[in-house]
């Protein structure tokens, strides 16, 4: 896959991964390949979730999907929401990756991933990290229709 | 320095234009930038506005060099 931007932090033992995307990836061998890398003896519960293309949204057919977003800003509010994730929960490590760019129908947009010790926190910190992609961080999808592009209003 | 001003997604496209400078002789506030580099009167409802890469206020001022950016809601994840 092909990484516009990558970010990795240690903060107070907290271990926090985050990317841009340019081109279509597999989150089950990125989130695989990921995991390798960690020591899943310390890690009782792990939250993932996965945003897929849909080839359909309001009664359209969507054929393809551009993902916008604002260079600099983007990355800060990505960076941002793994720290808060990460001071509001107690995770051993949270991953994002998102897709920027145009994108086909059952490719993957997003994976959101979060370890620790129980699940409580895995799911909460999971949880939040896709609720901040659908609220703060910027980013912009439009869909191309047969008929037109039409840009999406918050989910 | 100039006051460099962004548009993205919808808005962008509405506005027909992505990015342009300004050279502003006196301080302005983020929403005297829009009126200037938009050519609106008034900051639409659903228009976010953001100094340097940070969320900020249509009220907050704008100093020499900085980066205004003004978009939609985002729609991400």
């Amino acid at each position: 896959m092909a990484t516009k931007w990558d970010f990795s932090l240690r903060l107070a033992a907290v271990d926090m991964h985050a990317e841009i995307i340019t081109t279509a990836f597999n989150p089950w061998q990125a989130l695989a390949d990921y995991e390798s890398r960690l020591d899943l003896s310390k890690c009782g519960g792990n939250a993932v979730f996965t945003g897929n293309m849909r080839d359909h949204n309001q009664g359209d057919e969507v054929t393809t999907l551009y993902l916008d977003h604002y260079p600099g800003m983007t990355e800060k509010y990505l960076q941002q929401s793994l720290q808060d994730a990460a001071q509001r929960w107690q995770v051993i490590d949270a991953l994002i990756l998102h897709r920027a760019g145009s994108i086909s129908p059952g490719e993957t947009i997003v994976l959101a991933a979060a370890w620790a010790a129980h699940r409580e926190p895995a799911f909460a910190a999971c949880r939040y990290l896709v609720e901040e992609l659908k609220s703060r961080v910027p980013f912009w999808k439009k869909e191309q229709l047969k008929d037109g592009g039409r840009w999406l209003n918050p989910a | 320095m100039p006051v460099t001003v962004k548009f993205f997604a919808g808005l962008g496209e509405r506005l027909q234009r992505r990015e342009i400078s300004l050279h502003p002789d006196k301080p302005l506030s983020a929403l005297q930038v829009w009126q200037e580099a938009a050519q609106e009167d008034e900051l639409p409802v659903n228009v976010l506005v953001a100094i340097n890469q940070t969320y900020a206020k249509a009220d907050s001022m704008v100093k020499d060099g900085d980066e205004v950016g003004f978009f939609p809601p985002v729609s991400g994840g």
